[in-house]
């Protein structure tokens, strides 16, 4: 009966393609499991998705893409983050990327990332821990 | 973020001191008190709080980011303060307004939060209108609550705006007429959007005529504008029109009284926001024979010290 506590999480695209329909599926499967997703849409440079994760205070951030740029586009997501002073912000990945680039990524501070063939229901617990362990650190 | 730090970033205008604020106030944090009470209330007095509304797909979202575009071209701060239904079901939200709005964000004087309804009995006054506060407490001169107009926690919430504009657009025919009755007894403005599109002069003329009905007691009718908001059509005439309500309801002291009435308002939403867990907490203490009238129940838990 208790009130439970809402997790906020930014979910968004950067880069140049226009494919969002993986951005919205996990999108719309967050919200299902209960999160409130703040989406931004396709074709955000890193500097606006780090902007509205600070404004929107959210706990995690979600990032995805398709045509090959995360290499680049994820770890400036974490440099972005870092330089407007929300570093702790933990960024997770997912898209069409190869095995090799998960420990780059990871290297580059990206704390988890998601190939298509990942469960649902194993994103949204990786979503849901990295919002507790975000909140654990701020209070 | 440390409490010291949020109070120190609020103050500097930090955009993260501002956004972890606003999220303590709203989860009625023990720092939430001193958060509010550090604000300076000449600024919160002084602040133009614009209520947009209308039916989902009316182009609210997009109506908000020409009136920034407009707004930050005159230099004002503008805050934003963008409403989404929760899911009834899973509680969850997808929160988009702000998809619209991308090209501000960047601009450190675009201060934009979402907000879900959650769903609450109370509680969505009490977090929209400290929201309000802080943002206008943290330099921001207009204030913008975007709302869809259906349903009556939304109702409520337009009721802390200083000026509503209701948008419709053309081809939502039974929406309009479900809204009838409630908004556009609050809205002060009524814009036609879309009026690039078919129907539109049909519906502008509707309006004028619904304006013409409607109000009377201080025998303002609402004015109708038509915009193109895609095109960042009709906007300089509708902040003209804002403009004109706003100083309007300031000389006759209209714009006191919706203020002294939302405050009411949220103080009764943080008073069923406060209670609600200890009325949650004494229902799980009481035996639980579950006998009896819920009702007789629930007076006798409230007698009870
Ligand atoms: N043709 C036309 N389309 C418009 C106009 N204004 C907005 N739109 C489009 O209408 C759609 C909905 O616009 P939004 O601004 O998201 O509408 P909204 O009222 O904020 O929607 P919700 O927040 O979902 O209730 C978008 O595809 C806009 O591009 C306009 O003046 N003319
Ligand atoms: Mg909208």
């Amino acid at each position: 009966m208790s009130v439970q506590k809402k997790y906020r999480v930014l979910i968004g695209k950067p880069g140049l393609d226009g494919h969002d329909r993986g951005a919205k599926f996990i999108a719309r499967a967050l919200r299902d499991a209960g999160f409130e997703v703040v989406y931004t849409g396709i074709r955000r440079t890193p500097e606006e998705i780090a902007a509205a994760a600070v404004q929107e205070d959210v706990s995690a951030v979600g990032l995805s893409s398709l045509s090959g740029a995360h290499l680049s586009l994820f770890p400036a997501v974490v440099e972005a983050l870092e330089k407007v002073g929300a570093g702790d912000i933990p960024v997770i990945g997912g898209g069409v990327i190869p095995k090799e680039d998960i420990k780059v990524l990871k290297d580059a501070g990206i704390s988890d990332v998601f190939t298509p063939g990942t469960p649902v229901g194993h994103i949204i617990a990786v979503f849901r821990s990295a919002c507790e362990l975000q909140e654990g650190r701020r209070s | 973020m440390m409490s010291e730090h949020i109070l120190k970033g609020l103050r500097d205008r930090d955009p993260r001191g501002i956004a972890r604020a606003i999220s303590l106030v709203e989860e009625n944090d023990p720092l939430a008190d001193e958060i509010l009470a550090s604000l300076d209330d000449s600024l919160v007095d002084q602040a133009m709080v614009l209520g947009i509304t209308g039916p989902p797909g009316a182009g609210k979202s997009t109506l908000t980011d020409r009136i920034l575009s407009n707004y930050r071209s005159q230099d004002k701060r503008v805050g934003v303060i963008a409403i989404d239904p929760s899911s009834p079901i899973s509680g969850g939200a997808i929160l988009g307004d702000r998809i619209r709005m991308m090209r501000h964000a960047l601009d450190q004087d675009v201060v934009v939060r979402s907000m879900a309804t959650r769903g609450r009995l109370g509680g969505l006054c009490a977090a929209a209108g400290a929201a309000v506060r802080i943002l206008a407490g943290s330099g921001c001169s207009v204030v913008i609550i975007e709302t869809v107009g259906v349903g009556q926690s939304e109702m409520d919430i337009i009721r802390l705006a200083d000026i509503t504009a209701l948008v419709l657009a053309p081809g939502m025919g039974d929406d309009i007429q479900a809204m009838k009755a409630g908004l556009l007894e609050v809205a002060d403005l009524l814009v036609v959007n879309k009026a690039d599109c078919a129907g539109a002069d049909t519906l502008a003329m509707d309006m004028e005529s619904m304006a013409r009905e409607g109000r009377g007691k201080d025998n303002n009718k609402a004015k109708v504008c038509m915009t193109v908001a895609s095109e960042g059509k009709g906007i300089d005439d509708l902040l003209a029109a804002i403009e004109t309500v706003d100083a309007s309801h300031r000389e006759s002291g209209e714009r006191r009284m919706r203020r002294d009435k939302a405050y009411d308002l949220e103080v009764l939403d943080w008073a069923l926001e406060m209670t609600k867990p200890l009325i949650i907490e004494k229902i799980e203490k009481s035996d639980h024979d579950r006998k009896g009238d819920p009702r007789l129940r629930a007076a006798k838990l409230l007698e009870q010290e």
